[in-house]
């Protein structure tokens, strides 16, 4: 009973660890899509975040300019996106793809030329990483049951960008129903002639909106590899970016649905990490590949049959051209 | 989009070569003088290294040969987005059909020991074609018939079919005895002869390459699909679809059905990067073979404009940057392959998502001149 417990927990635990890059991808996606410039370079903004996250976290010692430096990165590559999507009304999935492969070059060169370890940064000593935030009575807690591992496995020693990233999604939320901004967001998102007729600038607002994409970018790449990891390596964002726009598309474009896509795909990542070489009854052991892919197979399955036809914003993907 | 610059003698129309020629042309530059800032950044001098890219693709035979390999393969991606495109479709699945189409070409030569090449060349590309489609099938048919977002589905294959290969490479194909994840080598009898083997035959010799005999199977592609694309029936209701979908229902077009059709074909076209690759080349079924095809497809197709003479343009562009920029690490050793995906990322930027970047200048500069030139043919006041 008591095993079971601390391995539900520990599953959760793992599971809120993975998600937060997730959430924080997702979220970021949320905010520009919502504004109708569809970005599938979500990978990698949070692959350079990661990057140079790390870079000047070693350089400097300090996880706060790193954080710092991430968000910039990410920033930058979103104000890419938007020069080319909402500027020059671009294809925005072509943009979005060629920022990925800009970025997946981009890091291992940079790293390459500058740290000498094979596209790598140095690994991180602990000062250099965003730290955990430690809760009071963690010991007094201890021996209650119940009670006692909860508190120690869910909510000690948790990242302070997790914190962070359950505020942004309370925020979020609260953004985008309950402001003003959040409501000539998805205006703009639906209708960008209507908002424009209004005598709002359908290009500022997607702009805002990228920016608080590449902020949120930023953020997930940091945590990968300065708060979660100890240092850059090559590829680490492993397809999050894409994850996370499939749970963005799963949550129907909605805060709360997509959270919930995300902590699914983070809670089967956590369980095909447990189930790696283990032997299940009547099937054996199920190769490595089956349940690395399970994330993907779940995505597709939840596609096709959950969520059935995804509706977008209506005016996601399309350039606004003004009518002249 | 389109219009601007169709209408002749209106202000701001611009000979067709400029759309054609001159802003894509801007736009490498943009990208390359990009590129040249990175380069910098990691220390050396940009034009060094640029030019030392461009001799290692085009300034020997063997160069060429290499180059021209490379090309193959972003030939059939490319093809393989257009097709996709022309129906309306982003298919970012290529990468993954083409690793599906190597693994059935593979198949068919571990098979067939010992028959003649020209038997297993057919079997093998009809098999790469069969297994791409049958990869592109089910994002396609996910799509037409439960709304299933292609874009995203397609990018889940990729990553289904990357477990997929590894788990098979690994587990079940893998050479008995052999610790690396690949299978054994085909027999020579098998191999798609290289195009130095096969201009040999005629008498004529150039230097060794892995350019071999599917250069010539991509380039009658380009002509296939141009045909099956313009002057067939299947080829019109597929673009009707792409243009207008709503009207394509009323004129009695079936858009589900002609989403599978352009998926179908476009899983083929990618797969036959397995037959360059495996069959050609490798010999054996490796893991990652593909190494990013489908992405580069994206941009072949984009800079081509989807027609297939502008696809071999852009993939023989993609060719000259694979292999030389592949070519840099050797000669610099600060440089690593991946700087290769930096200019190509760029490339992609500049071309393909920021096509218009330059159009407004350049579309003023002609306005003027053009006003210049009428002010000249009217005398003036006088």
């Amino acid at each position: 009973m008591e095993d079971a417990l601390l391995l539900a927990l520990q599953l959760l635990g793992a599971t809120i660890r993975v998600a937060t890059p997730l959430v924080l991808a997702a979220f970021a996606g949320m905010y520009c899509e919502r504004a109708g410039v569809v970005d599938i370079g979500l990978e990698g903004k949070m692959l350079a975040g990661a990057f140079f996250s790390a870079a000047v976290a070693s350089a400097t010692l300090n996880p706060w300019l790193g954080l710092l430096a991430g968000i910039a990165a990410g920033v930058a590559l979103a104000m890419v996106h938007g020069f080319a999507c909402v500027t020059h009304n671009g294809n925005q999935v072509v943009s979005g793809m060629a920022i990925n492969i800009l970025v997946a070059g981009l890091a291992p060169t940079l790293a390459y030329a500058w740290f000498h370890q094979g596209g790598q940064t140095p690994l991180l000593p602990n000062q250099a990483r965003i730290p955990a935030v430690q809760l009071p009575g963690v010991e007094a807690l201890a021996g209650v049951p119940v009670l006692g591992p909860v508190y120690r496995e869910l909510f000690d020693a948790n990242n302070i960008l997790i914190w962070v990233t359950l505020v942004l999604v309370i925020a979020t939320h609260w953004v985008l129903y309950r402001s003003r901004f959040g409501l000539r967001l998805r205006a703009v998102g639906e209708n960008p002639a209507a908002v424009d007729t209004a005598g709002l600038s359908v290009a500022k607002l997607r702009y805002q909106a990228l920016l608080v994409t590449g902020v949120l970018t930023g953020m997930a790449g940091s945590y990968l590899s300065t708060g979660h990891g100890a240092g850059f390596v090559r590829d680490m964002t492993a397809g999050k970016g894409y994850l996370a726009l499939a749970a963005l598309i799963f949550g129907k474009w909605r805060p709360g649905p997509t959270l919930f896509a995300c902590l699914l795909f983070a809670f089967t990542d956590a369980v095909q990490v447990r189930l790696q070489g283990v032997v299940l009854p009547g099937i054996g052991v199920i190769p490595v590949q089956f349940i690395q892919m399970l994330p993907y197979v779940l995505t597709v399955l939840l596609l096709a049959g959950f969520v059935g036809k995804a509706v977008a914003p209506k005016a996601s993907g399309i350039p606004y051209v003004k009518e002249r | 989009m389109l219009l601007s610059g169709s209408g002749k003698g209106q202000p701001g129309a611009v000979p067709g070569w400029v759309g054609y020629a001159l802003l894509p042309v801007l736009n490498l530059v943009a990208a390359f003088v990009l590129s040249g800032l990175v380069i910098l950044v990691i220390g050396e001098n940009p034009v060094d290294v640029l030019s030392l890219l461009l001799s290692e693709a085009l300034g020997y035979p063997e160069a060429i040969g290499y180059t021209l390999y490379y090309t193959t393969d972003f030939i059939f991606t490319g093809l393989a987005v257009a097709i996709a495109f022309h129906c309306g479709l982003f298919n970012i699945g290529g990468e993954g059909q083409a690793y599906l189409g190597g693994l059935g070409a593979g198949l068919v030569a571990l098979a067939l020991t010992g028959w003649p090449w020209p038997v297993v060349a057919v079997l093998a590309v009809l098999a790469s074609a069969l297994f791409g489609a049958a990869w592109a099938f089910i994002p396609a048919w996910l799509q037409a018939k439960r709304g299933s977002h292609i874009v995203i589905t397609t990018i889940m294959f990729n990553f289904i079919a990357a477990s997929i290969m590894t788990w098979l490479l690994v587990d079940v194909l893998i050479r008995p005895g052999s610790q690396s994840p690949e299978t054994r080598e085909f027999d020579p009898g098998v191999w798609l002869p290289s195009m130095d083997r096969a201009l040999g035959w005629f008498g004529i010799t150039i230097p060794a390459s892995p350019l071999n005999l599917s250069f010539l199977w991509a380039l009658a592609c380009c002509l296939l699909f141009h045909v099956f694309l313009r002057r067939t029936r299947w080829g019109y209701e597929l673009r009707t679809v792409g243009r207008n979908e709503r009207a394509a229902v009323y004129a009695g077009i079936s858009p589900s059905r002609n989403i599978i059709i352009a998926m179908l074909i476009s899983g083929a076209l990618a797969g036959f990067v397995g037959v360059n690759e495996i069959l050609g080349v490798q010999h054996r079924v490796i893991l990652n073979f593909t190494g990013g095809v489908g992405f580069v497809g994206i941009a072949v197709a984009l800079m081509g404009r989807n027609h297939p003479v502008g696809i071999i343009l852009a993939a023989l562009l993609f060719g000259v940057l694979a292999q030389g920029g592949g070519q840099l690490s050797f000669e610099y050793p600060t440089i690593n392959r991946e700087l290769v995906m930096v200019i190509q990322g760029l490339v992609i930027l500049f071309a393909g998502a920021m096509e218009n970047l330059f159009k407004p200048q350049v579309e003023a500069l002609f306005r003027r001149r053009g006003g210049a030139a009428a002010d000249a043919t009217t005398g003036g006041r006088g």
